[in-house]
């Protein structure tokens, strides 16, 4: 018997040649950048500054200026931190997962997928950073660094310290990863500049591709090393967000003591790293006219993702109230119930509404393969792991054990502009990237570009 | 041009050929004087900002200088480092306490009750635990004073004296004007100064009133006093709106006797049944068995009713039918407990007073509860007295008044008049060490010593003296009052030390040599204890004789069964009392132990008052103000919804509205005091006609430290029960929680994830009960001044920031049987509710949840079973607060130390002066790291370190807490657990030995030193046991006296 199957469709449209790859990506770097990059750098830079002055603010007066209280000890700062760390695992997945698993359609979403999980990663660190009581000597004390205060030594029981190792691996990591892969296509720009004659040019991309020749045995070390990485990230997809769910695991909080957080923070953070690098790349592919490369089908393919992780998160929200009614501890049902009917009973269901109801409508084809709603459920989910997150910390500490504790947070502006000055930090670096360094994989790329002889005509 | 013979001259200078202008004439622009270049070349710029800049960093390098002195010629007794304790006496106002003041490196850092005092028992309460920051207060007069101008003392004594001789001449009246005065040596002293200007007289009101009490006892004994009540003596107490827990003439004693009825054990299943009939939810009432809502327009005709159930006479009246009940049920348990009950009255109408007088007569109380022979001295004030000098001030019949130590144009009705007048009389003086609104009002202002700085003696009770020595020398140019009143009447310039000195020997040495060897050890014995116990002579025995027929017609005219209109009660502030400390934040940020608010002034009202009027009052304090008109004055204030309020009664506390005091306490509130009226010639602390409350359209917050009401029904955080459930099981209401694994049910303290600990030496722990705690608060002002906890203001507050380490967690809930629906239900509180108080501390977990979470183990386990703390390891990530399921942790949001934004709410650690208070065995914690309770880790420290010394073990009791040594009632009990002769083993009743195998397979005892201790108390609870944090700390649980048993869950 003789199996046929069907020619696949390409993923890149447009009968792009390997030279239109090159000259399609690397213009934007070459070329001056356009009114609308302008406009959303000038109010990237104008967020950044806003909010770098309300963390001066929180810097030289104290926490204080937050809303936290006696017992609210944590809630924009972690909420947001939890946020951007899950934003940052679409890339790694895309990256790593999807490269293992030989899923062609990442390559050309996956850079600005890991420019993403970087950018991501900078501005949670800041919130840990930010939040800590005493800045000037917290990122050095909770280091396991040898000293001269006889044992004094990090307390390897928190899982603030697993979050410090956890979070600064998952950093290097990807960055690594991600400028290994940019080292080719750094070449790829010097040598155009330099037939183009732009000295500066080819000077600077020369050294940030680390003088790259092309060599075949280069090419073997570069492949080698790709999968290398791939493998050592897969498992940070996994470990990272499941030590930030610890966090909460561990303690004795109803609420957060609950053992189906690593899966159900993982799945989340898949969630909404997905939504962010639909955004992304939507505005990306508009701006920069990428439409053959980043297709509907790359589109389609990541909503899916999202229904599925979705549906995930959805199935952990019910489970928690199955196992606070079927473990009939009270304070545990109590922390349940007033999720969804005490006072932040408006962030709970924003958190339902946003996370899994609406996803559920990627179920039609319709609205999965149309960009614009594609592009504000992307959004909607985004908030929706906002209010999770605030949902599971702030509710959760508000009203826990001891009743005359009870309390209710009410953030300032600077909890607020702590916010924002991770948007601009993000925005800032994610424009500075998107228009110094080329937005997709060039070289991966044309790896999947069909010759012109395979061409349909 | 033909030449002109005319001279044209630019000026005078050129036509009188001026020197100056010969020698500048060549020049057309001449030089003023004033040098364009100064000589200053580009170089000199630069070298002069070269030193700059080395300076200013240099100058920035270098630590600022402290100097610390030694000292060349050493006191006696003043070793530094090592505090001294000097037993003393608190007087301010009518109230009384006798204390010891720890003094470290010559500064008074704490005060504590004394245990030697008859009167006091060694009870403290929160406003005696705070005057010590008084001592440093900012704004404390510094020297005398004329009017606004500093002056010396000599001048303002010649001043006064020639005006007090003109005075005197003249014939003109002179008034001296004080509180109750306790003490014999300054009424001696004041005795002298008659003598010099015989037109002397002498008035003594009373802030707060109990001239009532007085005058009904004259009437019903022929002796104007206050008796002595004796509550551990009574099996039955019936309060008619008296708060004797709080402020009630003299809580502090009778926190302490009444705590002695309300210890149950085992072996001891008895305790008083406690009756309260009130308006306001007061401290007293919150403690009751069974309270009675009524009006103050009922209160008289409750106490009638009261009287003629217990009397058997008829006519009746009838109140809602929750009281009448009450008032059955309780006079034939009055009737049952006959000698030993006791009924009182809050009521200042001497109607009311001569009715109860009446009752305890009938009753028998006479004797056994109250003791006419040893009256109270405390609270003598005059009403009428202290009207008719208003009125003779008025009328410009006084000469001359001094004010010693008192603030009637604050704090008398007729203040404002008298402050009006004082205008127009020739010589007035206030001898207050704080401005006050009186010695603004004043001319002359002659500043006392604090009373930390004072020598004085006091006869709080008859036969009962006391000492009060100074405990630092003065800090101002102020001068012990009693030596003014001398030196402005001639009486030369001894110093009252030898005053009081001599007056002792006279009055207690010379006459009875059988005393002692020596006066001099006499002296000092006194001194030492602070007390002196004199022998009582023969009281003869008093009966009542008082016209009770009057009373009750008295009454029937002025009090009525049920009134439609609104009605006002005017109480004492539990934190500020009367307003005279008013400028002392420790006062100001202590909850209040019902309302919970701090800062603020308010009234409270009923729920169904509240939706009536359309004020509505959220969780987090959001309310409105409202206009409450009475008695001609009206006053502006937030509505606090209170339940246990009764319906159309509103309670507005004194002490609020200083104008002239201090940062602290100016403009907070309004002043009630005008509103105050006379009932019966004395002041009526009510109002029941003619009262409007009107809603304003602004909005206010007020703080409160607990913004969650009731305890949620979770019996893991509160186990109560009945003493009727009690007596036949004294487990009642314990909660035992069960874990289950997958075949059987555990008790949840038996699993654990952790190994526990072993505590070879000490394991500290506390026990602490629910049934004898009154929740006066008295123990969160020792810890805030035990511990330097800062205090961080209103704003602060609103923001749910408080640092007391230890607070009074107030839960309300419904009688058993009440049905409450869902969760919705279980947060609301009941019309009358329950109180339960519970102090909640660092629980010092053996496995804590705070220890584990911590990245750099800033916070870890002693090896006594101490939770500690170490700040300077501290990063402040606040997990362990989160973690922390008793939320007792607290943060340094930020610095509040050596911060202006602080310095009206805690200038304790932003002046200079208040620093002095702080205690420097305690580090003041900066910005940014987490802080809470050390079981006061620096006294178990110097327990050990006396021990040491000795050669010995640490002895139970020698170590002792803040908190334990403030509370009256002994509710807090902190001791070695691992002792089995240490009172809290012996409460707690704890097996200290378990039994284990040997090598050789033989059972054997072995003393347990670990974390588990098996409990023997069947009251002991630990709370939040399920989760198995396991805390050192025990509480006991609340047994209400009541009849009916719980119902079965």
């Amino acid at each position: 018997m003789q199996v046929s199957s069907s020619i696949r469709e390409s993923l890149v449209t447009g009968g792009k040649s390997v030279r239109d790859v090159s000259e399609d990506i690397s213009r934007q770097v070459e070329g001056k950048p356009t009114n609308l990059w302008w406009m959303a750098f000038g109010i990237s830079v104008v967020l950044l500054l806003y909010g770098a002055y309300c963390f001066w603010i929180l810097l030289w007066n104290g926490v204080g200026v937050w809303g936290l209280n006696k017992t609210v000890g944590w809630a924009w700062d972690i909420t947001n931190f939890v946020w951007w760390v899950g934003i940052g695992h679409a890339g790694t997945l895309i990256s790593a997962i999807l490269l293992l698993f030989r899923q062609r359609w990442r390559m050309s979403i996956n850079r600005a997928a890991e420019a993403m999980t970087i950018f991501a990663v900078i501005c949670a660190a800041s919130f840990p950073l930010a939040h800590m009581g005493r800045l000037w000597i917290g990122p050095v004390w909770s280091l396991p660094l040898p000293n001269a205060f006889g044992s004094l030594w990090v307390n390897f029981n928190s899982p603030l310290l697993w979050d410090v190792f956890a979070i600064s691996t998952y950093f290097s990591v990807s960055l690594v990863f991600w400028y290994m892969g940019l080292v080719p296509d750094f070449a790829i720009i010097r040598d155009r500049a330099v037939r183009m004659g732009n000295k500066t040019r080819a000077l600077i991309y020369n050294a940030l591709s680390f003088g790259w020749a092309g060599g075949a045995k280069t090419w073997m070390r570069y492949e080698s090393v790709a999968l290398i990485l791939a493998g050592l990230s897969t498992p940070l997809v996994l470990s990272v967000h499941t030590i930030v769910s610890m966090d909460f695991a561990t303690s004795v909080i109803p609420g957060w003591h609950t053992t189906i957080f690593p899966p159900y923070f993982v799945a989340g953070a898949i969630f909404s790293g997905f939504a962010m690098v639909l955004t992304l790349l939507l505005i990306t592919r508009k701006v920069f006219h990428l439409e053959d490369y980043i297709t509907i089908y790359h589109v389609e393919l990541m909503n899916i993702i999202i229904i599925v992780t979705g549906s995930i998160v959805g199935i952990a929200y019910i489970t928690e109230f199955f196992i606070a009614w079927y473990g009939q501890v009270p304070a545990e049902q109590y922390a349940f119930i007033n999720r969804a009917t005490g006072p932040y009973w408006w962030a709970y269901w924003s958190m339902m509404t946003c996370n899994v109801i609406s996803p559920q409508l990627f179920w039609f084809k319709k609205i999965r393969t149309n960009l614009v709603s594609t592009f504000v459920l992307s959004i909607i989910v985004n908030i929706g792991m906002w209010f999770e997150r605030f949902v599971i910390i702030v509710t959760s500490l508000h009203r826990d054990y001891v009743p005359s504790s009870w309390s209710m947070f009410h953030p300032t502006m600077y909890d607020i502009g702590q916010y924002i000055f991770t948007f601009g930090l993000f925005f800032t670096a994610f424009l500075l990237f998107a228009k110094f360094f080329p937005v997709i994989n060039m070289v991966e790329i044309k790896s999947i570009i069909k010759a012109t002889s395979e061409k349909k005509h | 041009m033909s030449e002109t013979k005319k001279t044209y001259w630019k000026g005078l200078p050129q036509l009188k050929n001026d020197p100056n202008y010969v020698k500048h004439a060549d020049k057309e622009f001449v030089d003023l004087g004033v040098a364009e270049d100064p000589g200053h070349s580009r170089r000199d710029f630069l070298r002069m900002m070269g030193f700059s800049v080395a300076a200013a960093s240099l100058a920035a390098c270098e630590a600022p200088i402290r100097k610390a002195i030694p000292y060349v010629m050493k006191p006696v007794d003043a070793d530094a480092g090592i505090p001294n304790y000097y037993a003393s006496s608190y007087v301010n106002g009518g109230d009384y306490c006798s204390i010891v003041v720890k003094v470290r490196d010559g500064r008074p850092i704490k005060v504590e009750g004394n245990s030697l005092s008859s009167v006091t028992l060694g009870g403290t309460s929160a406003q005696v635990e705070a005057s010590v920051l008084s001592l440093y207060d900012n704004y404390r007069l510094r020297g005398p004073q004329k009017g606004e101008s500093k002056t010396d003392w000599e001048t303002i004594d010649k001043e006064i004296i020639a005006k007090l001789e003109q005075i005197a001449g003249k014939g003109g009246a002179i008034r001296i004007v004080s509180n109750t005065i306790l003490s014999p040596s300054t009424l001696n002293t004041i005795e002298k100064f008659k003598t010099k200007y015989p037109t002397t007289e002498l008035i003594q009101y009373d802030p707060i009133s109990s001239y009532g009490i007085l005058k009904a006892n004259e009437e019903s004994f022929g002796v104007a006093v206050i008796p002595s009540y004796d509550f551990s003596k009574a099996k039955t107490i019936v309060s008619i709106g008296a708060d004797f827990l709080g402020t009630w003439v003299s809580p502090i004693e009778f926190t302490k006797q009444y705590a002695t009825t309300r210890e149950v054990s085992e072996d001891k299943r008895e305790m008083s049944r406690h009756y309260q009939f009130e308006s306001n939810l007061s401290l007293t009432g919150a403690n009751a068995d069974y309270r009675g809502m009524i009006k103050p327009s009922q209160e008289g005709l409750v106490v009638t009713q009261l009287y003629n159930i217990v009397s058997g006479k008829g006519g009746k009246v009838s109140f809602s039918e929750d009281v009448d009940k009450k008032l059955e049920k309780a006079a034939a348990e009055l009737l049952e407990n006959k000698g030993s009950s006791l009924v009182v009255a809050g009521s200042n109408d001497k109607a009311v007073q001569t009715v109860v007088n009446a009752i305890n007569d009938l009753l028998g109380n006479y004797g056994t509860t109250i003791n006419l022979a040893s009256p109270v001295n405390f609270r003598k004030g005059n009403d009428e007295k202290m009207a008719t000098f208003v009125n003779e001030a008025k009328d410009g019949k006084v000469a001359g008044v001094i004010f010693y130590n008192c603030n009637p144009v604050y704090d008398h009705p007729a203040g404002a008049e008298l402050a009006a007048s004082l205008k127009n009389i020739a010589l007035t003086v206030s001898t207050s060490y704080t401005p006050n609104e009186t010695a603004s009002a004043s001319a002359y202002m002659a500043p006392d010593h604090h009373y930390l700085e004072s020598w004085n003696d006091f006869e709080p009770k008859p036969n009962s003296y006391s000492l009060s020595q100074p405990a630092i020398t003065p800090i101002f140019k102020t001068r012990q009052a009693q030596e003014s009143f001398a030196v402005w009447s001639g009486g030369g310039t001894d110093d009252y030390f030898s005053v009081v000195q001599a007056n002792w020997k006279n009055w207690f040495y010379d006459n009875k040599k059988d005393i002692g060897s020596d006066f001099q050890s006499f002296w000092d014995k006194c001194l030492y204890d602070g007390v002196y116990q004199a022998t009582a002579s023969e009281s003869k025995s008093l009966s009542f004789a008082g016209n009770i027929e009057s009373a009750v017609s008295s009454i029937s005219s002025n009090y009525k069964p049920s009134n439609d209109g609104v009605e006002l009660v005017i109480y004492e502030s539990y934190g500020v009392g009367s307003g005279s400390q008013a400028n002392n934040p420790l006062l100001q940020e202590l909850p209040d132990p019902i309302t919970k608010a701090v800062w603020d002034h308010y009234a409270t009202i009923s729920q169904k008052d509240a939706t009536k009027w359309g004020i509505s009052n959220d969780a987090e304090g959001n309310t409105q103000l409202v206009t409450i008109a009475a008695n001609g004055k009206s006053i502006t204030v937030a509505a606090l919804v209170q339940p246990g309020q009764t319906e159309g009664t509103v309670g507005v506390a004194l002490g609020y509205g200083r104008t002239k005091v201090g940062v602290v306490a100016e403009n907070r509130g309004e002043n009630v005091y005008p509103i105050v009226n006379v009932l019966n010639g004395s002041l009526n602390y009510s109002a029941t006609s003619r009262v409007t409350v009107t809603k304003t359209a602004k909005d206010f917050q007020i703080a409160q430290t607990q913004i969650h009401q009731t305890y949620m029904g979770r019996e893991s955080v509160i186990q109560e029960s009945t003493l009727a459930e009690f007596k036949t099981n004294p487990a009642a209401g314990r909660d035992f929680p069960k874990i289950t694994k997958w075949d059987e049910k555990v008790d949840a303290s038996t699993i654990s994830m952790w190994k526990g600990h072993q505590y070879p030496n000490h394991h500290w722990g506390m026990a602490i009960d629910l049934n004898t705690c009154t929740g006066c608060g008295a123990c969160v002002v020792a810890c805030n001044v035990e511990n330097n906890v800062s205090l961080v203001g209103k704003d602060e507050v609103i923001r749910r920031r408080e640092m007391h380490w230890l607070r009074i967690d107030r839960y309300y809930s419904s009688p058993e049987g009440t049905e409450h629906g869902d969760y919705k239900g279980l947060e609301k509180a009941a019309e009358n509710p329950e109180v339960t108080f519970q102090p909640m501390l660092c629980q010092h977990c053996n496995n804590a949840s705070c220890e584990t979470v911590c990245p750099v183990a800033a916070t870890t386990h002693s090896t006594e079973g101490l939770n500690q703390m170490t700040y300077n390891r501290c990063i402040g990530t606040r997990y362990c607060a989160n973690n922390c399921p008793y939320k007792v942790r607290r943060f340094n949001w930020f610095k509040y130390h050596d911060n202006q934004q602080f310095y009206q709410s805690n200038p304790a650690m932003n002046t200079d002066l208040g620093r002095m208070v702080l205690n420097p065995e305690v580090t003041v914690r900066s910005r940014g790291v987490m802080e809470k309770c050390s079981f006061c880790v620096q006294r178990i420290q110097a327990g050990k370190l006396t021990a040491k010394r000795e050669r010995r073990p640490v002895k139970d009791g020698e170590v002792v807490t803040a908190c334990q040594a403030s509370c009256s009632s002994g509710a807090i009990l902190f001791g070695d657990m691992n002792d089995p002769e240490s009172r809290l083993s012996k409460l707690l009743k704890i097996d200290h030995y378990i039994e284990k195998k040997n090598e050789k397979g033989e059972v054997e005892k072995v003393f347990n030193h670990g974390i588990d201790k098996k409990i023997g108390n069947p009251r002991a609870y630990r709370v939040l046991e399920d989760i198995g944090v396991k805390p050192n700390i025990f509480y006991l649980t609340k047994i209400r006296n009541k009849d009916k048993a719980k119902e079965p869950a």
